[in-house]
């Protein structure tokens, strides 16, 4: 049989991985937004294997609503990152310093 | 080894090849590949823990949409990628660092020591018949009605700022009439003075 | 306006600040004669007003009352009020009168100056708070007189304030004052906080009290405390009345225009620390050390500044050192408990001295503003009125049996005479050594001035003359009483005219001793002709004739054999070099620290600067936070997560 904590430890080094993404891709933007959605699916991961460990639906409908959620949060990125594209030719994060003190 | 431990160890190294190759790959659109297929082995592991619909709906919105839309984007813009790459591992030895102490210590949060089989005991198949799908309809339209409209919500303002963002702003061909009201004679037309000049002068 | 009364008192103050409020802030409406006819009017007034209270005071009329509060707080009250009393009422006419020769001799003296109206305003002004001094019936009224005229002779010193050597000598005048004013400040704050009041007659009365006690200035040293006190209020008269080692400023005073010299710096003013003693003699009679300490230093004026009067060139500084070794004789007579003689050689004093120095001012005036003595001589054909009523101010000076100086000077040289205290005998060794100094430098400076050749260019058409009336006439009038003043000496040094003001302790009563032997005035000049003093005086004069009347090569010879000597008189003992070396100088040295360390580094730099750099520092380190670049935040949100996800592990 499968151990809860088998879930959980694919999730964490699921999360882990998104995270070292993050430190790894600083300048890309698209794979930073990407590696949000790992990170998302890591905890979706660990939400659906908790709801089924412990007989109870309500973490899928948690998961339901974050998918709602990540999906809206993905367009909106998107949409900003065409426009910062189109205005400023670059997604390099390292240009992005306008609010630079 | 039983089929469901097969199953699983498989597609959890499937799962962590993918994301490890969304990572490290320098072409964001094979990281868009290997992210579907990240998604892909995971829908296949929610399957493995009976929750079909909500498998269904990351492969059906989440591959089907968003990450089409992840490779829409990717392809459209014309990104330079080289500048993108500079540093790759200037913070890399920091992020493995970081990244290792996270890791240890949330296995040795999430290992078998507490939530091991002998803590919490897997739980028993669902008989023939039952619905997940049903199941989550029940949940969500009775008890989670509310925060579900609120999703809704979420979702359309989602479209609209989308869409608001991405408009160019194109000049109005149509015809305002408040604004041809309010002309004045000052806003059109303007008295030039001018020295009077010959006719030679003009030619030469 | 048959008895004391406060309109009559307040009218004599007041009347010369009215005069000084017209001449000073409406000068220029109302022109020269009318600010000059203001300030004489209200100064002829405050005299003549004047000695009629000293009528009824000798008639046996007192007065001591409060005018005005000006402020109560706790237990303290400060008030104005007034005490009239016979010493009062002397100094009153002594001031009024020498001030009012001085107003009408500064219509001559000054008539074509540009300040003619400010200087008017501020002689009024000084005769205005001479009054309020000397007319106080508490400390913080003496005190306010007491500055008031510190700073009208500031005003005064530095009143052609284009030159620049008066300003510097009006500075120095106030800072040496200043030092002075403090342990003064000191003193009355001794007498508050020992009394707990300032007003004279309860002061007094708490004399034996304030006696019994004693305090510790320094850890293990037990100090009386009514000799504290009356240091204190000493080294404040010591200022003011220009004794060694506060003396620095009077002769550079001298910068000043002439009447001033003549009012402020020899008659009056200076002579407020002796009046400021004497008023406390009920306290000094206490304090056998203060008294000590009030001799010796008085002593050392006495002969050193005479000493200095010997080798002066400029005419107006020659009398400016007889000056100091006058004070020096008065504060003497303070210290021998001879206050009366002290008091009456003040009043001599004021005259003789004020026709002395308007004398030299008419000189000047007839020199062209030339004063230098080597300069100067024969003027005796030239201005005769000058020349006798200047020959009657030097013999009264030395003492010469018959004139003013005499009595008083013998009366104060026989008082330390009778003396027991400590340092009499230096001090009556000082006081006859100085009567030769003074008959020989007196000797010296009339007869390069009035006789021998004219050393001034005679053939240009310039040659002197006889001043006008307005300064004549006053030098007339201040001769008569350079003559005739000695012969109150019965009433006021050995009868009973200040019973009422000064208090003498009968084992300190020198005068009472000398007293004994007083058969009336004439008697004491006859005396007078066969003693020591009158013979040393009479030497000095000798002198004086043989080395610069016979043998004018001498003194040079002199000098150069004496060179050493000659160096240290002309660098007046050191007493400037050292004060500019070491106070100056340090005062400099300290406000060099205190500007670059406690201003430059530790307000502006620590401080001011410091918030600044300290905000831009922290800046720095804040910004390396808040880059503005997206991967930084996501770092910082991992970093958290880490320690949040370590605080729960372990």
């Amino acid at each position: 049989m499968i151990a809860l904590s088998d879930f959980l430890i694919l999730g964490a080094l699921l999360f882990s991985l998104s995270v070292a993404g993050i430190f790894i891709n600083r300048k890309n933007i698209i794979i930073l937004l990407m590696c949000i959605e790992l990170m998302l699916l890591a905890v979706n991961l660990n939400f659906i294997a908790f709801s089924h460990y412990s007989g109870d639906i309500a973490g899928q409908i948690f998961v339901f609503f974050i998918l709602t959620v990540a999906a809206a949060e993905a367009a909106i990125g998107l949409a900003i990152l065409v426009v910062l594209f189109r205005n400023m030719h670059t997604i390099n994060v390292a240009d992005l310093n306008k609010l630079k003190g | 080894m039983s089929v469901e431990q097969i199953i699983f160890y498989g597609f959890a190294a499937i799962l962590l090849f993918a994301a490890t190759m969304v990572v490290v790959v320098r072409n964001p659109v094979r990281a868009a590949l290997f992210l579907i297929l990240a998604f892909f082995t995971s829908a296949g592991i929610w399957l493995l823990l009976e929750a079909e619909f909500l498998a269904l709906t990351l492969v059906l919105v989440y591959v089907g949409a968003v990450m089409v839309l992840f490779l829409f984007v990717v392809m459209m813009l014309d990104i330079d990628l080289t500048p993108l790459q500079e540093g790759f591992t200037k913070y890399l030895s920091l992020g493995i660092v970081v990244v290792a102490l996270i890791t240890v210590e949330m296995i040795a949060v999430l290992g078998s020591a507490h939530f091991g089989l002998d803590i919490v005991a897997a739980p028993v198949p669902h008989p023939d018949g039952y619905s997940n799908t049903k199941e989550i309809g029940l949940l969500l339209y009775t008890v989670y009605v509310y925060p579900f409209e609120i999703a809704s919500v979420i979702l359309t303002v989602a479209i609209v700022a989308a869409i608001t963002l991405t408009l160019r702003k194109k000049k109005s061909k149509s015809q305002n009439v408040g604004e041809q009201v309010k002309v004045r004679r000052e806003d059109r037309v303007r008295l030039i003075k001018m020295e009077a000049v010959k006719k030679e002068e003009v030619e030469s | 306006m048959e008895h004391l009364n406060q309109t009559l008192l307040l009218t004599i103050a007041l009347a010369p600040l009215v005069g000084s409020i017209i001449a000073g802030l409406f000068g220029k409406k109302v022109g020269k004669v009318w600010s000059h006819r203001a300030a004489i009017y209200g100064v002829g007034i405050s005299f003549v007003l004047s000695v009629w209270v000293l009528k009824l005071v000798i008639g046996g009329e007192t007065y001591n009352q409060q005018v005005y509060q000006w402020l109560q707080a706790g237990s303290l009250s400060l008030e104005v009020g007034f005490m009239i009393d016979s010493l009062t009422a002397m100094m009153m006419v002594v001031v009024t009168f020498v001030s009012l020769m001085v107003h009408i001799y500064t219509v001559g003296y000054m008539h074509d100056d540009d300040g003619y109206s400010r200087f008017f305003s501020y002689i009024s002004l000084f005769t205005f708070s001479m009054l309020m001094l000397v007319m106080a019936n508490n400390f913080m009224q003496l005190f306010f007189g007491w500055e008031a005229v510190g700073l009208v002779s500031y005003l005064l010193i530095g009143f052609w304030y284009k030159k620049p050597t008066a300003i510097y000598a009006n500075l120095k005048a106030f800072l040496v004052n200043r030092v002075g004013d403090f342990g003064f400040l000191l003193g009355i704050a001794g007498v508050l906080m020992y009394a707990g009041s300032l007003d004279y007659v309860e002061v007094f009365a708490q004399a034996p009290t304030i006696a019994a006690q004693s305090t510790e200035l320094f850890a293990g040293h037990s100090w009386s405390v009514m000799t504290v006190i009356c240091i204190l209020l000493f080294i404040g008269a010591m200022g003011k009345s220009a004794q060694v080692p506060l003396h620095v400023w009077l002769p550079d005073s001298m910068e000043g225009p002439t009447p001033i010299s003549a009012l402020i710096h020899a008659a009056t003013m200076v002579t407020a620390g002796i009046f400021m003693v004497t008023r406390m003699s009920p306290l000094f009679e206490f304090s056998e050390t203060a008294l000590s300490f009030v001799l010796v230093i008085g002593a050392i004026t006495a002969l050193f500044m005479g000493f200095l009067g010997l080798i002066q060139n400029d005419i107006k500084r020659v009398i400016a050192y007889s000056t100091l070794s006058q004070l020096g004789y008065m504060t003497v007579a303070l210290g021998a408990s001879a206050y009366a003689a002290g008091v009456f050689h003040l009043m001599t004093h004021a005259f003789f001295k004020a026709l002395l120095f308007l004398g030299a001012g008419s000189v000047i005036i007839a020199m062209h503003h030339e004063q230098d003595i080597r300069k100067m001589g024969g003027l005796k054909k030239y201005m005769p009125i000058t020349y006798w009523t200047a020959l009657i101010g030097t013999f009264a000076l030395i003492g010469f049996p018959g004139l003013a100086g005499f009595f008083s000077k013998d009366a104060i040289i026989e008082a330390v005479h009778a003396s027991e205290i400590a340092g009499s005998g230096f001090a009556y060794f000082a006081v006859l050594a100085g009567v030769f100094i003074t008959a020989l430098y007196s000797f010296r400076l009339f007869f390069l001035v009035f006789h021998g050749k004219e050393r001034f260019d005679t053939d240009s058409d310039h040659l002197p003359h006889e001043s006008p009336a307005v300064v004549t006439v006053p030098l007339i009038l201040l001769a008569i009483p350079s003559v005739v003043a000695g012969y109150f000496i019965a009433p006021m040094v050995f009868g009973d005219f200040f019973a009422g003001s000064i208090v003498v302790h009968h084992e300190h009563d020198v005068l009472a001793h000398v007293g004994e032997e007083f058969h009336g005035a004439f008697a004491f000049v006859l005396h007078g002709m066969t003693q020591l003093p009158f013979l040393l005086a009479m030497s000095g004069i000798a002198v004086a004739y043989f080395l610069y009347m016979i043998r004018p090569d001498i003194p040079a010879k002199l000098q150069h054999w004496f060179n050493w000597l000659y160096r240290v008189l002309d660098n007046k003992y050191g007493f400037d070099a050292f004060n500019e070396k070491v106070f100056a100088g340090g005062s400099r040295m300290i406000g060099n620290v205190l500007w670059k360390v406690g201003d430059e580094t530790l307000i502006d730099g620590a401080v001011v600067n410091g918030t600044a750099k300290t905000v831009g520092a922290v800046s720095k380190i804040v910004r390396k936070i808040q880059t503005g670049y997206l991967y930084t935040y996501a770092f910082a949100m991992i970093i958290g997560l880490w320690l949040l996800l370590t605080y729960f592990v372990v």
